[in-house]
């Protein structure tokens, strides 16, 4: 029997020669994620009484969320951060500059197809842009892996998404994302895998896949996939310069648990509504809604492609005067590519303004919201106080129909502009 | 860990996520008292108070869904709750709760037999829950899971396990 890309890469690093779904296995990791909760799984360490690490080549560090500080006890549990890094000279350490972790090390060739990323972020399911399994785990989990080197995993039964014909014009992978939640909910592939397929998937860029693989966690997935391709290996190329991989790939008579056929000609561009990711709706059901402001972020929809779909929509534009727009690019290397290309000017000129790179207002630093207050977010979670004020609400959308909402002052189909 | 817990149900629906129970301006704590305080506050400035007098919680699908916080754990650990039982879990929040040392139990036909207030014994060991004179049961926990239970938490099996 062949085995789907979660078997495969969790036999591999559990040093198997096959798995099969719901067989737990001792799996190494070849790299081990920490944000902002760093702080927090050094003090575990300490009270541990640990001074080992497995491999410290293994650990990678971003500070993202609450970057830079906003409060003493934030500068002190970052120092922890930084004293930890050079104490045990990790040198995958990024520091407030950098930007949200997913994208950062993505950006600096820190994952490759076939890798196993665990992480103190749900959102690690990203990796699976680039064909590596990603998936979260809590920061005491993170100092026992840092200190063991491994951790147990259950193998998950893999879903196929078989996806029909294109995009149409206005609809992007955030929509067809939406749109996948809200059919089969927030518990729809709970503990499962998923692999997308179709003719289209191999013209998406990574950008686009990125949102398909991190908008996944939001149906409750394991880990998710796009299968490596020659876009793939163009992204790596210039990133991946110091190590070899293997791409990994379904078999032929792979076991999947289910498949799931999405017709993407019928699709249209969509929103989630207040106060859960299941909560969808197409555009017209939703249209006319009054915002208060907009937020153009996150490890969802922040990269530079993002950034270039709002700027066409707002070029020569200016957005409504009662919208309040925050720009949060992902990373470092997506800010200063859009400086140099002039997307920044185009989007700051239409309105907006512009914060540092990072988690920003999506886990609520800065841009909070007051009572009664509407953000319409490119962001990937719209929970109840997430963003400030429980009496506020969060609509989830693509980078478009948030630019196009933008100009009108009320949710917009991106179509009418 | 108690190996029988007793006590009294607090009820909530479907799809609780960890924003709600401990929001995210919360995290620069990992201490379970200040965390608590802040428990599902976002549901109510009553809530996290009111909920201290429940022993044990009862959900129903995808209960912890969304972010990997480890605090979501802590937080109900916190308020004096001393066992989670849900039709489902999210799986980091599943992982989550049996490193924090709290006990975590799929059991839907306890969540359609709970009312709110009822008196529940649960015993882990045996994977049987006592509700309304009826008996329900869950798989036990594989012993790997007790010992992380008993101890209270993968911190302390670390601290022990590097002695």
């Amino acid at each position: 029997m062949g085995m789907t890309i979660a078997e495969k890469i969790l036999a591999k690093k559990s040093g198997m020669p096959s798995v099969s779904p719901g067989q737990i296995v001792d799996a190494y990791p070849d790299l081990v994620m920490s944000h902002t909760a760093t702080w927090r799984s050094v003090s575990v360490m300490e009270k541990a009484g640990a001074t080992k690490l497995y491999d410290p080549d293994r650990i990678a560090i971003v500070l993202d969320h609450i970057a830079p500080a906003k409060t003493e006890k934030n500068a002190a549990d970052q120092q922890k951060s930084r004293n930890f890094a050079r104490k045990y000279g990790i040198k995958k350490f990024y520091d407030i500059d950098a930007g949200i972790a997913h994208l950062v090390l993505m950006e600096a060739g820190h994952v490759a197809p076939g890798d196993l990323i665990v992480g103190t972020d749900s959102h690690c399911t990203i990796y699976g842009s680039l064909g590596a399994l990603g998936t979260g785990i809590g920061y005491t989990e993170v100092t026992s892996v840092w200190i063991t080197g491994k951790l147990w995993m259950k193998v998950p039964e893999t879903v196929r998404i078989q996806l029909h014909g294109g995009f149409s014009r206005g609809v992007y992978a955030k929509d067809l994302m939406l749109h996948l939640i809200g059919k089969l909910g927030a518990d729809g592939c709970t503990y499962e895998s998923v692999e997308f397929y179709g003719k289209m998937v191999s013209g998406l860029s990574i950008s686009e896949r990125m949102t398909m693989t991190n908008l996944a966690m939001e149906m409750g997935v394991k880990c998710a996939f796009v299968p490596p391709d020659a876009k793939t290996k163009e992204y790596l190329a210039s990133r991946l310069t110091n190590r070899k991989y293997e791409e990994v790939h379904s078999d032929p008579d792979a076991a999947f648990s289910r498949e799931i056929v999405v017709d993407l000609e019928k699709l249209e561009p969509m929103v989630a509504c207040p106060h859960e990711v299941e909560n969808t709706k197409a555009i017209g059901d939703v249209a006319g809604t009054r915002i208060d402001q907009v937020f153009l972020g996150s490890c969802a929809n922040a990269k530079y492609d993002d950034l270039v779909v709002a700027a066409n929509i707002l070029q020569g534009r200016k957005i409504h005067p009662n919208v309040r727009f925050i720009i949060t690019p992902g990373s470092k290397e997506i800010m200063l590519e859009a400086i140099k290309s002039g997307v920044l000017s185009t989007l700051i000129e239409s309105g907006g303004t512009l914060t540092n790179p990072g988690c920003g207002a999506c886990a609520g630093d800065g841009g909070i919201l007051a009572d009664g207050e509407v953000c319409l977010s490119t962001a990937n979670r719209n929970f109840l106080g997430r963003m400030g004020s429980s009496k506020a609400e969060i609509y989830l959308c693509s980078p478009a129909t948030m630019a196009a909402s933008a100009i009108r002052g009320v949710i917009t189909d991106p179509r009418d502009l | 860990m108690e190996s029988v817990i007793r006590g009294r149900v607090y009820k909530f629906g479907d799809n609780i996520n960890s924003d709600i129970i401990i929001p995210g301006r919360y995290l620069i704590y990992i201490e379970p008292e200040k965390l608590a305080q802040h428990a599902f506050e976002v549901l109510g400035a009553d809530v996290p108070g009111k909920l201290r007098s429940y022993d044990i919680f009862v959900a129903g699908r995808n209960f912890g869904c969304g972010s990997a916080r480890e605090q979501a754990a802590t937080a109900i650990l916190g308020l004096g709750v001393k066992a989670v039982i849900a039709c489902s879990f999210a799986r980091t929040f599943y992982r989550n709760a049996i490193n924090s040392g709290l006990p975590i139990i799929e059991c839907p036909s306890l969540y359609d037999a709970a009312r709110e207030d009822d008196h529940v014994e649960v015993d882990i060991a045996n994977g049987t829950i006592q509700c309304q004179g009826q008996q329900h049961t869950f798989p036990r926990f594989p012993d790997s899971v007790l010992q992380l239970l008993e101890l209270g938490g993968l911190a302390e099996y670390l601290k022990q396990s590097l002695k």
